[in-house]
């Protein structure tokens, strides 16, 4: 009986890193954070065409459209591309002009209270509405939108959101954040006028903002994992993981630390943090959560504003953190989703490889400014290879 | 040894000691006889103090509303200003929201709006209670 005692011991070890080797807490920081945690896409009380699938229609129309440019030749997708993630794996993005930051992929944004990597708009919509008028992005302006939809989409517009308004003698191009000619031409409408193309532009991000509701996470490899992990099974086929991937696991929700921020379904924990990363060279310097609060709480656009349809129900703008050195070069938690097959990395893709970001997470080099909230992890070689092993699992 | 070496070499002593405790305090499991209390004395005992999510139960990452309920000598205190504060210790970090009380609900009651728990782990809330009684505070503990 008493060399019985050795078997489950002996198993155990053979048993090495297989699955059944996780924690009861390891397994529930699992379930935690797989596609089958994620709730339904919330609801959006600022946009009252949210739900509306001919505005969706429209909007994902209105994502592809290069007429939506100044020069013809940049739509949202320019940069946002469909077969790849909705992002276009450049360091900064490229429209009319270079940008400072990088394209985000856009999986599960309806799920994010705040876009921009740093948060400086509170909905899709007002985010729509930012690369619209960007002189490096689409370099549009208001009334030359307006005066396009009129043209291209005057029926499909009406349809949705009631009939244009008059739009004779509008200045061909004029909006408060386009050239000097055009912002001019902006001051010299009459106020009423400007609210009537406002209320178009918005109409414009609103549709826009339905469409994005549909791009969601899909499943991985380990989701596929899991799921067969939640049920007590043993995961089969391309769900079962390796030896190496479950070491990643580990220390991803582990010594690592990873999960702290990157949790949850979507791998992040919405929030912004000071992680160190160093500034790219020759943009100028960036505060990023910082910098963002005055622009949320100015922006026309914001959930209190008069065109959002919230009336008042805007906690995340209420309650938001304005003040504080955690918010200097605070930037979003990316989700990790897909994310080993779109470098490169970080706001302005500051980090070309994976192997780079795990070097970062082990150095946890100080902050160009403010204090850096990542604190070093010495992973060993084979730490890091488990590491990338198992990023590489959250790839559709 | 030269005085500016001796300095150098405190400085990367000290450096290190700062270094090594702060590593332990992120990876060492909250301690365990952690006060889980969710009712108490304030620090100076001016105030009990008692404190209950509308959420439950508690969920990382979700906004949710804390009823604070205050009493001084038995009685409810219907005066009184709330201000919240908090984070978590083994991370550095406060509170990802600045949560804010929407005044007296009744019978010595509060509201605070706007509490988020956006990691897991454990999280102090800080109330700060100021009435014609005094100034005064009571830290919570919650684990996620
Ligand atoms: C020139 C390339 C480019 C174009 C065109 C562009 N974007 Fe982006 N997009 C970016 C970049 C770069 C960021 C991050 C910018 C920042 O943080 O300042 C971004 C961020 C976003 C985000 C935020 C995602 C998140 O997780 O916070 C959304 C949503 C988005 N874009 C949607 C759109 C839509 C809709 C359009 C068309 C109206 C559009 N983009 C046009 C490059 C582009
Ligand atoms: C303190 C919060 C925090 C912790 C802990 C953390 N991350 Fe991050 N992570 C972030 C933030 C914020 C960014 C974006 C930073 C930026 O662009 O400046 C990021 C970026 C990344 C990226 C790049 C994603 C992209 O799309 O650019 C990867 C990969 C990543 N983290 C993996 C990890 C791994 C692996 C760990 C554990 C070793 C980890 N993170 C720990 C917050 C965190
Ligand atoms: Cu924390």
């Amino acid at each position: 009986m008493r060399r019985l005692a050795w078997v489950p011991l002996i198993l155990a070890l053979l048993a090495g890193c297989n699955p059944s080797s996780l924690t009861d807490e390891e397994k529930r920081v699992v379930a935690s954070l797989s596609l089958a945690a994620l709730p339904p896409v919330p609801d959006d009380p600022s946009n009252r065409f949210a739900a509306s699938r001919a505005a969706a229609a429209f909007g994902a129309t209105l994502f592809f459209d290069t007429d939506l440019s100044a020069n013809g030749e940049v739509a949202c997708a320019t940069c946002h591309k469909v077969d790849r993630q909705f992002q276009d794996d450049l360091p900064l993005a490229k429209g009319i002009g270079t940008t400072d930051r990088r394209t985000m992929p856009l999986a599960g944004v309806a799920w994010s209270p705040w876009q921009f990597w740093d948060g400086r708009r509170d909905s899709l919509w007002s985010q729509a509405l930012t690369p619209l008028e960007d002189a490096r992005e689409h370099g549009a302006d208001r009334t030359m939108l307006a005066q396009l939809l009129a043209r291209k989409f005057g029926d499909r517009y009406a349809s949705i959101f009631g009939p244009l308004p008059d739009l004779s003698g509008l200045p061909e191009h004029a909006g408060p954040r386009s050239d000097a000619a055009g912002q001019a031409a902006w001051a010299a409408m009459d106020e009423g006028r400007r609210r009537e193309i406002d209320t178009v532009f918005v109409n414009l991000g609103k549709a826009i903002a339905a469409f994005e509701r549909s791009i969601v996470p899909t499943q991985t490899r380990f989701d596929r994992f899991a799921s067969a992990l939640a049920k007590d099974e043993e995961p089969q086929g391309d769900a079962a993981f390796s030896d190496l991937e479950v070491e990643g696991l580990k220390l991803f929700v582990g010594k690592g630390q990873c999960v702290n921020c990157h949790n949850g379904p979507r791998f992040t924990d919405d929030h912004f943090h000071n992680t160190g990363v160093p500034a790219a060279p020759g943009l100028p310097p960036d505060r990023g959560r910082a910098q963002a609060v005055a622009q949320f709480d100015a922006d026309p656009f914001n959930c209190l504003g008069p065109y959002s349809d919230a009336a008042g129900k805007c906690d995340e703008l209420k309650f938001a953190l304005r003040d504080g050195e955690e918010l200097v070069r605070a930037f979003k938690t990316p989700s990790l989703r897909g994310v080993a097959s779109r470098p490169p990395y970080m706001h302005s893709g500051q980090i070309p490889t994976l192997q780079g970001v795990i070097d970062h997470y082990s150095h946890a080099p100080a902050a160009p400014e403010g204090h850096s909230e990542v604190q070093a992890v010495i992973f060993t070689d084979r730490g890091r290879a488990a590491l990338i092993a198992f990023l590489k699992t959250l790839d559709p | 040894m030269s005085r500016s070496r001796l300095v150098i070499v405190a400085l990367i002593a000290v450096i290190a000691v700062v270094a090594a405790w702060y590593l332990m305090r992120m990876m060492a499991p909250p301690p365990s006889d952690l006060d889980l209390a969710r009712e108490k004395p304030s620090a100076a005992g001016l105030y009990h103090v008692a404190i209950e999510p509308e959420l439950q139960p508690l969920e990382q990452g979700r906004m949710h509303s804390w009823i604070v309920s205050v009493q001084a000598n038995g009685a409810p205190v219907t005066d009184a200003t709330l201000t919240v504060d908090g984070g978590m210790p083994q991370h550095g970090h406060g509170l990802p929201t600045q949560p804010q009380s929407t005044g007296h609900v009744g019978e010595g009651r509060y509201r605070i709006d706007g509490v988020r728990f956006n990691m897991g782990g454990w999280w102090v809330l800080k109330i700060g209670i100021a009435s014609p009684a005094g100034s005064d505070t009571a830290e919570f503990n919650i684990m996620l």
